[in-house]
């Protein structure tokens, strides 16, 4: 339910950046940590970019695997994995040396990386 | 016509760290410890802060309360004499479902700053987006209620990860349920292991005393942290 607001958020990023022209396109990596549903992001982007120049952009998501590392050197994606009696359970805790406080090197990003505007002959004025 | 592509490289929420940073300031610059208070709808927040207000020494209390609409919480925090201010999201926010940085900025002028030392933003309820938005707290913490189920921690990991401590509330409730606490112990272990924990009922008041002893100590560690 938070891909509203983080839609809302890439929208008001991207008008920032646009100065006024026309957007087609928003690149946006995202981590596997933000917890983020692709598609349910899609759909909110859509909605929030109406009334703005991001109208009809295309949203193009690269979607980034999550990656810890423990301070005994170990790196591991805390993906959940299915354990035998059923639930999906990620391991935020290093899978040798069981320390917590784990870095995170991978998965946390919300970036806008780029983003595509059209130029018009009015904006080369 | 032609596309150009333009560099942005930028975090999407920067905009509302920025504005984080500045309440963040104006919190240091009158000396006041920010908490930023979390849970699903019913956890038991409020209740929590009354038990609080009772048995908090030495450290004033205040309270900013985020819902959507109403000030029933605010009314019930009042009445403990503890200074509250109500923010209400659908007041030019959209019926937001989260507090972000420029709503309590929005409210910042309403707090009486200089007459309290600590400042729990009691956010909207919602397990999901308020982890997203810092509003320029020093420490956040959450509470998940026994009623809630064991599995939370692994479906809103989250806001789990966003809080250094979990006040498992309701704890006179056990009896009636099934909930396996040590699987949810290790359910929040797994997802936060640096996560600090404690079992509390803020109706019969156990575990209260400790929850009160950890938050009168988040000014002296905010004080440190920014020194």
């Amino acid at each position: 339910m938070h891909e509203l607001s983080i839609s809302q958020a890439i929208v008001d990023t991207a008008v920032r950046h646009a100065g006024g022209r026309k957007v087609s396109r928003v690149d946006v990596r995202l981590g596997a940590l933000r917890q983020v549903v692709p598609d349910s992001l899609r759909f909110y982007f859509e909605i929030v970019g109406r009334d703005t120049v991001c109208d009809g952009s295309d949203l193009e998501l690269e979607l980034i695997d999550a990656l810890l590392r423990c301070d005994c050197g170990r790196e591991w994606d805390p993906a959940p994995v299915a354990t035998l009696d059923g639930p999906l359970i990620p391991s935020f805790r290093c899978p040798d040396c069981g320390a917590g406080g784990a870095e995170t090197l991978a998965g946390d990003e919300l970036r806008v990386e780029s983003i595509e505007v059209e130029e018009t002959a009015a904006s080369h004025a | 016509m032609h596309r150009t592509k333009i560099r942005v490289a930028e975090d999407a929420l920067d905009a509302n760290e920025t504005i984080a940073r500045a309440n963040r300031e104006d919190f240091d610059r009158h000396g006041v410890a920010v908490l930023n208070l979390m849970s699903a709808p019913g956890a038991g927040k409020t209740t929590l802060l009354e038990r609080t207000a009772e048995r908090l020494e030495g450290v004033r209390l205040g309270v900013l309360e985020g819902d959507v609409q109403g000030s029933m919480d605010a009314d019930r925090l009042a009445a403990k004499h503890v200074p509250v201010t109500q923010l209400n999201t659908e007041n030019g926010f959209g019926g937001e479902c989260h507090l972000d940085a420029n709503m309590v900025r929005s409210a910042i002028p309403a707090l009486a700053l200089d007459e309290v030392d600590l400042l729990v933003i009691e956010n909207v309820g919602n397990l999901v987006c308020p982890a997203e938005f810092r509003v320029g707290e020093d420490a956040r913490a959450m509470v998940t209620s026994v009623t809630e189920g064991e599995d939370k921690p692994l479906k809103y990991p989250l806001m789990f990860r966003a809080c250094e401590m979990v006040v498992i509330n309701k704890l006179d409730l056990l009896p009636h349920l099934e909930l396996d606490v040590d699987r949810l112990l290790a359910n929040i272990d797994t997802v936060n292991p640096d996560a600090k924990h404690l079992l509390v009922s803020a109706r019969t008041g156990e575990g209260i005393d400790e929850w009160v002893e950890w938050l009168a100590s988040v000014p002296a560690r905010a004080a440190l942290a920014s020194a």
